[in-house]
């Protein structure tokens, strides 16, 4: 990892990812969204809200995963201090704190004509909302700890706490019995949705974490473009 | 309760969300960077 350390090195290897993710992406995405909408049958219970699952599950992964990527940059920040850490926890942030949100919209909007309601204080769905605070915590606390010249810490600091609702997200089901469905995918026991209804969910995850991933990029060249900016600026006034 | 119409909901907040998401990263990326080769051709 130390090798990408040096911005410039990083950069060459940046832009053309960027362009590279974005294409991959929206491909598998469409191709997904595209099989999910108009090849697979409707559910024998759900009917046709199962389609949503399609969009639904990407969203819930990509803002748990989101978490856990700022969690990993916060620790490289605090223990190597690697000097993209805190420049990919900022970056990660926002398209994380999105894909919460979506997953919240998303399941609420599967919930009303499968559950009868838009929201329950269930588990899963509480710790998933206290998921998308959590990134509007950072946020708010990462921009003004940069806006204040500091070096990032307490935010890398919240990000490393934060993880502690990841455990929480993902065994809420086991732990409090309401309203949300156990998990139908796992790496031990495999799948319990049948193949039919499951061949475009692998294609929307695979596109909607290429598109986070060039997102988080794009975040990640415009921050280091700033601070060129700011530091030529600083260099020129010295002068 | 006509089903489709909570699916198409459900996609077009998703599409509006993503869309959104990449444009503004996108925008963003491409102002910094054009103003840090701005301020290194006139340097």
């Amino acid at each position: 990892m130390h090798g990408y350390a040096n911005p410039t090195r990083f950069l060459k290897i940046a832009r053309p990812a960027t362009a590279w993710l974005f294409g991959i992406g929206l491909l598998l995405l469409v191709a997904g969204a595209w099989g999910g909408l108009t090849m697979t049958p409707p559910d024998y219970l759900q009917g046709d809200t199962v389609r949503i699952l399609y969009i639904h599950v990407p969203a819930a992964w990509l803002g748990m995963a989101g978490w856990a990527s700022i969690a990993a940059a916060s620790i490289s920040q605090l223990v190597w201090r690697h000097p993209l850490a805190a420049v990919a926890g900022r970056a990660i942030a926002p398209a994380g704190a999105t894909f919460a949100a979506l997953c919240l919209a998303t399941g609420s909007i599967w919930g009303r004509p499968t559950w009868g309601t838009w929201w329950e204080w269930d588990g899963r769905l509480t710790s998933m909302l206290i998921l998308f605070f959590l990134y509007l915590g950072y946020i708010a606390l990462a921009s003004a700890e940069r806006e204040r010249g500091g070096d990032g810490r307490m935010a890398a600091l919240f990000g490393v706490v934060g993880a502690i609702n990841l455990p929480i997200i993902h065994y809420s089901v086991l732990w409090w019995r309401t309203l949300h469905q156990g998990q139908s995918i796992s790496i031990a026991q495999g799948s319990s949705i049948a193949p039919e209804l499951l061949w475009p969910l692998p294609l929307t995850m695979l596109g909607f974490t290429a598109l986070f991933a060039a997102v988080a990029l794009m975040r990640m060249r415009a921050e280091l473009a700033r601070q060129k900016v700011e530091a030529r600026l600083r260099r020129s006034m010295a002068e | 309760m006509n089903q489709w119409a909570f699916v198409v909901a459900a996609y077009g907040v998703t599409i509006v969300a993503t869309v959104g998401l990449l444009a503004w990263a996108f925008l963003s990326m491409r102002t910094a960077e054009a103003e840090a080769d701005a301020l290194k051709r006139r340097q």
